[in-house]
C-alpha cells in the first residue's frame, strides 16, 4: 500500500510546523517505510473510515489520535523530539469480506507503532488511556476496533503478572493433569446466607473443586457479604473433611470502593479461604490494586468478566477480547473467563482457542485462524488459567477437553444445581464424566468421535451421569458467532 | 469415606493394565514418573514418601509398574499415588497425580471447630487415622 513520499509526511520543517491543519499524513504518521522496533508496542486496529477519508488517511488519524495528535499544528512539538513521540501508522490491509460487493462496509486493518517512552512501567490504565482513550470517538472514523496488540518484552518485564499461576496454583490446589471443575451458586440472587452455603457444601461435596460467586452477588439486603463468607467457609471447610481434597469458593470482593474490596479481601483471608474474585467493571486500577493484594496474601484471584460484551463482541466497533486478555495477563489475574465455545454464551471455536492460547502460552504465535496477529513473548510471565463457564453441561464433556486441554476450569452452574437427583449428584455426574474422558483421552480414544460412547459407558455405573445425559442430551446452542477472526489463508505473514 | 485426591478418585480403582495406559501416556510426553505413598493423607500433606527417586529417562513403563507393585508389597495400608513430572520451562511441575493403592478402610477426616470473636471459627481438618503415630496406621 505505499504511496509516493509526496502524498505523505512533509518534511520541510518550515511548511510542517505554520501554524493552521494539515492532514495526519502529512504531519508525519503514516509512515509506511517505518520497521517497527522490537521495543515498539504494536497495534492494529480495524477501522472504517468516514466517506472521502483515505484508508492511510484514517490510519494516521488514529495513530496521531492515540499519541500525540492534536487536530492543528502546535509549534510546542519544536520543545521535544517529537518524531519518537509519534505513534507510526505503517501498513494498512483491507479487510477480507468487507467493501463493494459484500454487505458490509470497506473496512482495513491498520497497523500502527508506538515507542516504549510513551507508557508508563507497569500501568494498565496507562495503556488502555492512549490506545483506547481518544481514538475510538474521532470523527473521521465512523467505527474502529482495536483488534490484537503486540506487547515488546522490554514493557512485559515493567508487569509482574498473575499473582499464582496456573502451575503454583496446582501445586497449592494438589490437583494435576485434569481440568478443575466449578460452578456458579444459583439462584444468583435471593439466596440467604445459610442457604448460599447449602448449595456450596452439596456443590463441592460432590466432587467440584470450586464454587463460585455470580458477578453480582456482592453485599445485597437479602444477603450481607459476611453472613455469605462465614457460611460459605463453613461449607468448604466441611466439603474438604468429606473428601480429602482441598476445596474453595471464589469470594466475590468486589465493593463500591477499594477499602471495602480490601476489608472483603482481608475476612476471606482470616477465614482461610484460597481464593477471591473481582469483576471486571472494577477497572484497571482496582484490578493492579487487587492483584498487588493477592500476591501479599497468597490468593488466587478470580477474574469475572463482568461488562466485556459491551465492547468485545461487535466486529466493527470495541477492543476484541484477545486485547482484553493480554491486558488482564499482565495487570496480574489467575483465573479469566474465557469462553466455552459451546455454551450460551458468544464464542467462535477458534477465536476462543486463541484466547486460552494468550493466557496459557510461554510464547503466543501469531495465528490469523485463530485471531491472533503476532508473536508474543510473554517473558516467563505466569501464567492465567482461563474459566469456560455458561450453558455447559456433562454431556459436552469430550468436547470441552478436546478443545481446552487441562489448564482449564470447567464451570456447569446450571448443570450441577439442575441436576433432578440434586446438586450432589449433579457435581458427581460431571466428576465421573470428566475423570472418565480425560483417562480415555490419556489411554489414546478419539474424543470427538468415542467422547460419548466413554459418558454413556461409565453412566452405567454412575446413575448421576446417567440422569445428567439423559436431562441435558440434546441441549446446544448453536448460533453464528458475531466475533469471528477475518483473514485469507494466503495473506501475507503478519509481522 | 473415599479420599478423592488425585485424578481418577471418582473412577473405580484402576487396573493394573490401565495404570499402564496412563504411565505409557506420560512417558510419551516426556514426562518423569514417580511412586510416592503415604499413611497420612491430608488434604495439606504436600510431601508423601518418596518411593525411590523419580524415574527420569525411563522408555518402559514396566519398571513403573514394577515399583508400584513393589511398594503395595512393603505397605499395603498406605495410600500410593504415581506422579509425572513435566521438566518443560515454564511448567517445572507435576502434571499428572492418580492414586493406584488405598488401604482397605479409610476412616477419613474430623473437622474442629475452634469457634473464636466475631461469629468466626478456625478450622481443623484431623485424620482419624493419624490419630496412631506412623507406622501403625491402618492396621
Amino acid at each position: 500500500m505505499n504511496r509516493p513520499l509526496e502524498s505523505s509526511a512533509i518534511t520541510d520543517p518550515k511548511a510542517r510546523y505554520k501554524a493552521g491543519v494539515l492532514k495526519y499524513k502529512q504531519m508525519g504518521y503514516w509512515r509506511p517505510d517505518y520497521e517497527p522496533k522490537d521495543t515498539d508496542f504494536i497495534c492494529v486496529f480495524r477501522i472504517t473510515p468516514q466517506e472521502g477519508v483515505d484508508a492511510e488517511e484514517a490510519a494516521a488519524a488514529v495513530a496521531g489520535e492515540s499519541s500525540t495528535a492534536t487536530w492543528t499544528v502546535v509549534w510546542t512539538d519544536l520543545l521535544t523530539a517529537a518524531d519518537s513521540y509519534r505513534a507510526k501508522a505503517y501498513r494498512v490491509d483491507p479487510v477480507p469480506n468487507t467493501g463493494p460487493g459484500t454487505p458490509t462496509e470497506q473496512q482495513y486493518f491498520a497497523f500502527v507503532a508506538y515507542d516504549l517512552i510513551l507508557f508508563e512501567e507497569g500501568s494498565i490504565a496507562n495503556v488502555t488511556a492512549s490506545l483506547i482513550g481518544n481514538v475510538f470517538s474521532f470523527k473521521p472514523l465512523k467505527a474502529g476496533r482495536l483488534e490484537d496488540i503486540r506487547v515488546p518484552v522490554a514493557y512485559v518485564k515493567t508487569f509482574k503478572g498473575p499473582p499464582t499461576g496456573i502451575v503454583v496454583e496446582r501445586e497449592r490446589l494438589d490437583k494435576y493433569g485434569r481440568p478443575l471443575l466449578g460452578a456458579t451458586m444459583k439462584p444468583k440472587l435471593g439466596l440467604s446466607g445459610k442457604n448460599y452455603g447449602r448449595v456450596i457444601y452439596e456443590a463441592l461435596t460432590g466432587g467440584l473443586d470450586f464454587t463460585k460467586d455470580d458477578e453480582n452477588i456482592n453485599s445485597q439486603p437479602f444477603m450481607h457479604w459476611r453472613d455469605r463468607f462465614l457460611f460459605g467457609m463453613e461449607a468448604v471447610n466441611r466439603a474438604q473433611a468429606n473428601s480429602g481434597e482441598i476445596k474453595g469458593h471464589y469470594f466475590n470482593v468486589t465493593g463500591a470502593t477499594m477499602e471495602d474490596m480490601y476489608e472483603r479481601a482481608d475476612f476471606a483471608k482470616e477465614l482461610g479461604s484460597n481464593i477471591v474474585m473481582i469483576d471486571l467493571v472494577i477497572g484497571w486500577t482496582a484490578i493492579q490494586s487487587m492483584s498487588n493484594w493477592c500476591r501479599r496474601n497468597d490468593m488466587i484471584l478470580h477474574m469475572h468478566r463482568a461488562g466485556h460484551g459491551t465492547y468485545t463482541r461487535q466486529k466493527n466497533h470495541g477492543v476484541s477480547f484477545r486485547v482484553i486478555a493480554k491486558w488482564l495477563r499482565l495487570a496480574g489475574v489467575d483465573h479469566l473467563h474465557a469462553g466455552t465455545a459451546v455454551g450460551k454464551l458468544e464464542g467462535d471455536p477458534m477465536t476462543v482457542q486463541g484466547f486460552y492460547n494468550v493466557c496459557r502460552d510461554a510464547v503466543t504465535r501469531a495465528d490469523l485462524q485463530r485471531g491472533l496477529f503476532f508473536d508474543q513473548d510473554w517473558a516467563d510471565l505466569r501464567k492465567v488459567m482461563p474459566v469456560a463457564s455458561g450453558g455447559i453441561h456433562a454431556g459436552q464433556m469430550h468436547q470441552l477437553v478436546h478443545m481446552f486441554g487441562d489448564d482449564v476450569v470447567l464451570q456447569f452452574g446450571g448443570g450441577t444445581i439442575g441436576h433432578p437427583m440434586g446438586v450432589q449428584a449433579g457435581a458427581t455426574a460431571n466428576r465421573v464424566a470428566l475423570e472418565a474422558i480425560v483417562k480415555a483421552r490419556n489411554e489414546g480414544r478419539d474424543l470427538m468421535n468415542e467422547g460419548p460412547d466413554v459418558l454413556r459407558a461409565a453412566a452405567k455405573w454412575c446413575k448421576p451421569l446417567e440422569a445428567a445425559l439423559e436431562t441435558w442430551k440434546d441441549v446446544s446452542f448453536n448460533y453464528t458467532s458475531t466475533d469471528t477472526p477475518d483473514f485469507v489463508p494466503t495473506a501475507t505473514a503478519s509481522s | 469415606m473415599r479420599i478423592t485426591q488425585g485424578a481418577f478418585s471418582f473412577l473405580p480403582d484402576l487396573t493394573d493394565a490401565e495404570i499402564r495406559a496412563q504411565v505409557d501416556y506420560a512417558l510419551s510426553r516426556g514426562w518423569a514418573c514417580s511412586v510416592e505413598h503415604t499413611d497420612d493423607a491430608h488434604p495439606r500433606n504436600t510431601y508423601w514418601d518418596m518411593w525411590g527417586l523419580p524415574m527420569f529417562d525411563l522408555k518402559d513403563g514396566a519398571a513403573v509398574l514394577f515399583e508400584v507393585n513393589a511398594c503395595r508389597k512393603a505397605h499395603p495400608g498406605h495410600y500410593i499415588k504415581v506422579n509425572a513430572f513435566d521438566s518443560t520451562r515454564g511448567v517445572e511441575s507435576m502434571v499428572l497425580s492418580f492414586i493406584v493403592h488405598r488401604p482397605a478402610d479409610e476412616p477419613g477426616f474430623a473437622l474442629v471447630r475452634q469457634e473464636t470473636g466475631g461469629r468466626n471459627i478456625r478450622y481443623t481438618t484431623r485424620g482419624y487415622a493419624a490419630d496412631q503415630p506412623a507406622g501403625r496406621r491402618y492396621r
